[in-house]
């Protein structure tokens, strides 16, 4: 009787192999999660911005005496004996190009072979090329034309515009024309931009389109237009279109910030399309009567002495009218007096 | 015929069109566009399924006396229902095919005999009649609240500016996950499933819609309700079922019935899509058959089978009676009267209901906008939204330009390209006018509102600060803002000039750029009212106009 009951109990209890089992389970499971817990609690700090890297590169090439740093090309503008006006021709922003990088010492000084090329043109506006908002697209393909020719790895275009950027890029015509030329044609994607420690007197973190972090070789293609802030939107105006975030700030103190912007951002060249010239009611135009044919690029690699030409030739601003161009001087990023250095004009017809 | 055949013929087009209308719904977009320098235009005929539906060509005919672009293309649906039934419901609509499937799933509250009780006829299927009824009355009122439950409408409103934004969300979350990982394959399998779904599905950035949750909602409450009762939507409420059922009632292919052969075994029943009592012993009901073929499939005798011009008993129309018929009458003639008798359309106008481009004066709109949602969903800027009070409870779900969220581009005209009814007439760049074209007289422009200035808020104007990018962005040529230089005294006591912006209404088109790139993004210090449109000659500021 009592075996029986004993063994009766026995049926009712685990056995100890199985008890040591559930016990290991258990404290298996506790131990997990104590050491999951402690893990997390020690990991638990206060959210802080993301690390904003520094990320300024050089892409300027070394000076070259035997070069100018800056050079004109232009077709005449003038009514011909036959008494034609000059009308816009597709070829001759091409021809101009070719001809300023021939003044410059050629594709060849400023790209090199496997190199990496960014290309800015402004691609800002819902604009057609006529009426002279964004950069011109044959310009841009000319360039990607002669950077393949340098045997360059990679040639990107693109630029953070402000308008519905897929409605600029193609509507700009720079879409269609530089990817004939094979150029990678890059949108602005939100997910790709990276917070960037710009080192400025007033611009420090800013979100910046990757492209621009990821070049060997930078080239600026901006349109000279007229713009009731700073007199004219050149060069280092251009480079709002590296940013993302709230940009429009920027306005509040725009000669620091564009003395900021050219600091971070050093070019290996700049090509400014004055082939149509957007005179009034820039940047963004519309009115194909606010625009003149000037025919004209303005190149080379001094960024500041090239804005100052610029401003002077076609709204007779002087530098002092355009304070950003003293502190970006002062910075050591170019010359403001342009009249100082050997400027090489080339006229084309 | 063999059965198992048609009901495969069957899944095939309802497949494909419920695919064909994703393809159209993800292209309502600048998505594979052909880069061309001039006019954009869409790349494939995203209102294809609204040119087919009856019910959006009738009543637009009825509110509108005429019927719009492309809706004499409903023809083909309905000219076939007259002799084939509704063949649209169960083999095209792709609404009823998410039903279908939905309701295919399997249910607790579906099993075995509940499922053959729930697919008997029942008389709140009539409710549809009752809605198409109402509907059309209020058509001939002028009024296209019809839209709200137009399944099209329905469909595009609620995947359109609701699931795909969340799919979008969903995806981009997670792919921005792999897209970090620290394993290289992971990194480029996730680049490369974002770059095929960024060509197929993805918005170049994420959409947000105003009411996007409540649409979601009401669209999943929707397809769960399918869950319960089979094609709860098609058979209680869809208005052009209704319709189509109205119609079907001289169609000339019929469900034959050997009533001999039946034995009650019910499995008709069980997958029965429209709740036509296909069993023996009861008339067929017509009106109510969606043409699935499942119950001639099911049927062990083999005593099912549909055919032409056949001769026997069945309930052709409608089982609506009397009561319901005059129910649905009086409720579209009582609705809108009421509606227009509050403030909204003719009284107190919202300031803030700036229409897109193109859009008609606020009588024409509402008698044409079935509220699809197309018009929001191709907005490359974001920027058009369903109204929730701002066009008065008639306008309900109608697109409103909200320029904090997005601004109307200037030489965009896509939402007039995609409206299915006319509500936005399609317009041209340069009947828009906002962009001058070479060598081309200015017309007047299409304007939806004026800016204003809040001086309080203003930068130049209330805190001695430079900045002007309104200016800036302003699209017109002269620009509509122009400046002056005015002195100021920042707190310091410092004297300086800074330029004051102010808004010359003869060149404002009200495009909301300015309200879109002001600084003071909460509440912006330019901000559009819809006063000046040019669509409503009521609502002006100006004796004349330069």
């Amino acid at each position: 009787m009592s075996t029986e009951a004993g063994t009766q109990a026995n049926e009712l209890r685990v056995t100890r192999r199985e008890a040591m089992l559930q016990l290991l389970r258990v404290g298996g499971v506790a131990a997990g999660a104590a050491g999951l817990g402690v893990w997390l609690a020690e990991r638990s700090r206060r959210p802080i911005p993301e690390q904003a890297q520094k990320a300024r590169r050089d892409h300027r090439v070394a000076a070259d005496a035997e070069w100018p740093q800056m050079t004109v090309a232009q077709f005449s503008t003038e009514m011909n004996a036959s008494g034609e006006v000059p009308m816009a021709k597709a070829a001759e922003p091409r021809a101009l190009v070719a001809q300023a990088l021939a003044n410059l010492g050629g594709i060849g000084r400023f790209v090199s072979k496997q190199d990496v090329v960014v290309l800015k043109p402004n691609i800002a506006w819902d604009r057609s090329p006529e009426q002279a908002a964004n950069t011109n697209p044959e310009l841009v393909a000319e360039v990607v034309r002669q950077c393949w020719l340098a045997g360059a790895r990679r040639v990107i275009v693109t630029d953070v515009s402000c308008n519905e950027a897929r409605r600029c890029f193609q509507r700009s015509g720079i879409m269609a024309a530089a990817r004939a030329e094979g150029a990678e044609v890059v949108l602005p994607d939100p997910d790709n931009f990276r917070e960037v420690d710009l080192g400025g007197v007033v611009l420090k973190n800013w979100p910046v389109f990757a492209p621009f972090l990821e070049a060997d070789k930078v080239i600026n293609l901006p349109i000279a237009k007229h713009h009731m802030l700073t007199g004219a939107t050149l060069g280092m105006k251009n480079w709002y279109g590296i940013l993302g975030g709230q940009r429009n700030r920027l306005h509040q103190q725009i000669h620091q910030s564009l003395a900021d912007l050219a600091s971070f951002m050093l070019p290996t060249l700049t090509l400014m399309d004055c082939y149509r010239v957007l005179v009034r009611n820039g940047p963004t135009g519309g009115n194909p009567e606010d625009v003149q044919l000037k025919k004209t690029i303005v190149a080379g690699t001094d960024p500041v002495a090239i804005d100052a030409y610029v401003a002077k030739a076609y709204w007779n601003l002087d530098a002092e009218q355009m304070p950003y161009l003293a502190m970006a001087a002062e910075r050591g990023l170019g010359t403001v007096d342009f009249a100082s250095f050997n400027v090489k004009v080339s006229r084309l017809g | 015929m063999d059965d198992s055949h048609w009901r495969r013929r069957r899944r095939i087009s309802q497949i494909f069109f419920l695919l064909l209308f994703l393809v159209l719904l993800a292209f309502t977009s600048l998505r594979g566009i052909p880069g061309a320098t001039s006019d954009i235009h869409l790349a494939l005929p995203v209102r294809l399924f609204f040119e087919w539906d009856p019910l959006i060509a009738v009543a637009n005919a009825i509110a509108s006396h005429a019927l719009y672009r492309g809706l004499l293309w409903s023809l083909t649906i309905l000219l076939p229902t007259l002799l084939l039934g509704r063949f649209f419901c169960g083999w095209i609509c792709p609404m009823g095919t998410l039903q279908h499937f939905v309701g295919n799933m399997p249910s607790e509250s579906k099993r075995g005999k509940q499922r053959i009780e729930s697919n008997r006829y029942k008389r709140w299927q009539t409710i549809k009649y009752v809605v198409l009824i109402a509907g059309l009355v209020a058509a001939a009122f002028g009024s296209m609240v019809i839209g709200w439950l137009d399944p099209f409408s329905l469909l595009v409103r609620s995947i359109g500016l609701s699931i795909l934004p969340a799919f979008d969300y969903a995806t981009r979350a997670m792919l921005t996950l792999l897209e970090q990982s620290h394993v290289g394959a992971i990194r480029s399998f996730a680049t490369g499933v974002h770059a095929v779904l960024s060509a197929l599905v993805l918005d170049s950035r994420q959409a947000h819609f105003e009411q996007g949750l409540v649409l979601g909602i009401m669209f999943l409450a929707i397809l769960f309700a399918s869950l319960r009762v089979t094609r709860f939507w098609c058979r209680s409420i869809c208005p052009l079922g209704a319709l189509l059922g109205v119609v079907s009632r001289w169609s000339v292919l019929g469900l034959h019935k050997v009533a001999e052969k039946c034995n009650n075994c019910n499995r008709c029943l069980l997958h029965c899509q429209g709740g036509d009592d296909p069993i023996g012993g009861v008339p067929w009901r017509k009106s109510e058959c969606l043409m699935c073929m499942n119950c001639v499939g099911s049927c062990p005798e083999h005593a099912l089978a549909f055919r032409f011009f056949r001769k026997e008993e069945e309930v052709a129309s409608p089982d609506l009676g009397r009561r319901r018929a005059i129910t649905g009458l009086a409720a579209g003639a009582v609705a809108v009267p009421l509606m227009r008798a509050n403030t909204g359309m003719g009284k107190s106008r919202h300031e803030r209901l700036l229409r897109p481009p193109g859009a008609l004066d606020e009588p024409d709109f509402l008698s044409r906008c079935i509220r699809c949602g197309e018009c929001m969903k191709v907005c490359p800027n974001n920027a058009l939204h369903p109204t929730l009070e701002q066009a008065g409870m008639e306008g309900l779900w109608t697109p409103m330009l909200v320029p904090r969220i997005g601004y109307c581009e200037p030489s965009c005209v896509l939402c007039s390209e995609v409206c299915p009814t006319g509500a936005i007439w399609q317009i041209t760049p340069r009947e828009k006018g906002w962009v001058v074209g070479v060598g081309v007289a200015q017309n007047q422009p299409v304007r939806l509102g004026t800016a204003f200035y809040d001086r309080g808020r203003c930068l130049p104007w209330a805190m001695a600060t430079e900045c002007i990018v309104c200016e800036e962005w302003c699209p017109v040529s002269p620009k509509a803002i122009y400046l002056e230089g005015a002195q100021v005294v920042d707190s310091a006591g410092k004297a300086k000039t800074v330029k004051q912006p102010s808004v010359d209404p003869n060149r404002c088109v009200g495009c909301g750029a300015c309200e879109y790139a002001c600084p003071l993004q909460d509440r912006p210090a330019v901000y559009v009212t819809s006063i000046g449109e040019s669509r409503s000659p009521s609502s002006q500021i100006l004796l004349t106009r330069k």
